[in-house]
């Protein structure tokens, strides 16, 4: 196995309120190596986009540190795949997929093969020249799939890419995104609510706790690669491994009171 | 099967809605063209007739004969140059520290906290009422008329910018900064572009309104332009001249309408292209 690719050390984010205070992460602590799958599922509130956020360098832990090792070469630390409508909506795709690049001063020519390359692979080619009002939600996130990937960061961090999908979209989108990872095994950590999604795109599953964002579980995921995301549900070992991460979720999940916690 | 028997019959009926649509619109069309024809051919026959009183309301057919002989002696074109002149370098003057101002409101929050105060006093001030004190200040030369035009272009367009701005979604600058955008390329990539449909409503606001304020500054201490055309015009009772000048204004504001919509539509193609 190699080395940490990411370390979380005692990440902790507290937010002031007009009552007190607010723990979103009590001090977290874990590693993600390098070239792995990392998902984290946790319920709503948990703490899990904090998390994310503060990998990224969008926002400040209250204390702790998380650090990113960087490999040879000037390639940028972290490219951010949003939850949501993220792709700017005044630039084609073609401008949305290479934006990365550009802003890192990037040759033309090199954006050309590589925004190219990234486009191609994820089928929008034909839409290269059109504006994002044009495109399906689908397509939207295809878009900022390819402009994450494009800048070829050191590790790729997704906050629910998907949530916004219906399920179809969701589905092919998964096995998209495997396809492409399963050509530069880049080091991920993606962010679902899904025990599903963790399952099938995962290597290994971080399960949040409700409560102050702590780490509650961590599960591999056995299933060889290259995955088909159709096959994998078909699966003996799918079914157990579904049902014990659900198992570690329950708990964490308030159920309303009026309803039986089943 | 019953749906690919429906697809034509769906096609010829969405083929009939669009051709009634089109009928609708090039009847609308010449409704919009005829009215206005409509209006100078009653006034022609009220002031031939002797309706309406020819010294106040001269017949649009003398009125087209003092346009011919403005145009002939060179005065219309000299004075509709030197207007469209200052109109130009004040609605530059004005707009591009107002774009940039604008900018810098929408995104710092300090900023905007020191200069929004200023904006929202002065801006209440009828513009027209400012022109003496334009006048002292700038005198009676050229600069006065482009302080004013300056002054009409700088409000709107500073006001819509950083307004612009502030209407951004959060997440569009979280990606900029995640994707490595620093300093002017926020500016470039993310707060202009993100803010130019509002911009832009404000740069036409602001045009309009440098046109009035600069026939109003040709009226008062200028010996040149449209304003004063019209204003020496009632001076010496050349009734006639005043309707060349009046009727070329409002051609100047038509245009100018028309240029700022295609500048807008070749600036932000993605809100037009469909």
């Amino acid at each position: 196995m190699s080395g940490a690719k990411i370390r979380f050390e005692n990440v902790e984010k507290r937010f002031a309120l007009r009552d007190g205070e607010h723990v979103a992460l009590g001090g977290v602590s874990f590693d993600v190596r390098a070239g792995e799958f990392f998902v984290i599922v946790g319920p709503s509130g948990c703490g899990k986009t904090t998390l994310l956020r503060i990998a990224a360098g969008l926002d400040q832990p209250t204390s702790g540190r998380v650090t990113i090792a960087h490999g040879d070469g000037d390639r940028p630390e972290n490219a951010m795949v949003f939850q949501g409508e993220s792709i700017f909506p005044w630039m084609t795709v073609r401008d949305n997929a290479s934006y990365g690049l550009r802003m890192r001063g990037a040759s033309a020519s090199h954006i050309d093969s590589v925004v190219g390359h990234y486009l191609d692979r994820t089928g929008l080619r034909r839409f290269a020249d059109a504006y994002p009002q044009q495109l399906s939600g689908g397509m939207k996130q295809r878009v900022s799939i390819a402009r994450a990937f494009a800048c070829d960061p050191e590790v790729l961090l997704m906050d629910e890419p998907f949530s916004a999908l219906d399920e179809q979209n969701r589905t092919l989108l998964q096995q998209e995104l495997l396809r492409i990872w399963d050509e530069t095994h880049k080091t991920v950590v993606f962010i679902t609510h899904s025990v599903d999604e963790a399952v099938t795109l995962g290597d290994r599953i971080m399960v949040m706790g409700a409560d102050q964002g702590r780490p509650k579980a961590f599960v591999d995921v056995p299933f060889a690669r290259p995955r088909s995301v159709l096959d994998l549900r078909a699966t003996p070992e799918y079914g157990p491994l579904f049902h014990d991460i659900w198992a570690q979720l329950k708990d964490e999940i308030r159920f309303p009171s009026a309803e039986p916690a089943a | 099967m019953s749906v690919e028997a429906s697809t034509p019959v769906v096609a010829a009926d969405r083929r009939a809605r669009s051709r009634a649509r089109f009928g609708e619109a090039s009847r609308d069309r010449v409704l919009s063209i005829a009215s206005p024809v409509a209006l100078f051919m009653l006034w022609e026959l009220a002031a031939r007739a002797h309706w309406i009183d020819v010294r106040f309301f001269p017949a649009p057919s003398s009125i087209a004969g003092t346009f011919g002989t403005l145009i002939a002696n060179g005065t219309l074109l000299a004075n509709t140059l030197t207007t469209l002149e200052r109109l130009a370098i004040g609605i530059v003057v004005g707009g591009v520290p107002a774009l940039l101002i604008g900018l810098a409101m929408g995104l710092y929050r300090p900023i905007y906290a020191i200069v929004d105060p200023l904006i929202s006093a002065t801006y209440p001030i009828p513009k027209s009422a400012i022109l003496p004190l334009i006048l002292l200040v700038f005198g009676l030369g050229e600069a006065s008329k482009i302080a004013m035009v300056a002054i009409g272009m700088f409000y709107p367009v500073v006001i819509n910018t950083a307004a612009g701005v502030r209407q951004i979604d959060r997440i569009y600058f979280d990606v900029g900064h995640n994707f490595g955008a620093r300093g002017w390329a926020v500016f470039r990539t993310i707060a202009f572009p993100g803010a130019l449909p509002v911009i832009m409503t404000g740069v036409k606001l602001g045009a309009g309104l440098g046109l009035i304020l600069i026939a109003i500054a040709e009226m008062v201490g200028a010996q040149s332009g449209l304003g004063f055309m019209i204003w020496n015009a009632w001076q010496i009772l050349q009734v006639n001249t005043m309707y060349v000048g009046l009727i070329t204004i409002a051609v100047i504001g038509f245009i100018l309408t028309v240029l700022l919509n295609e500048l807008e539509r070749l600036l932000i193609p993605a809100r037009t292209r469909r």
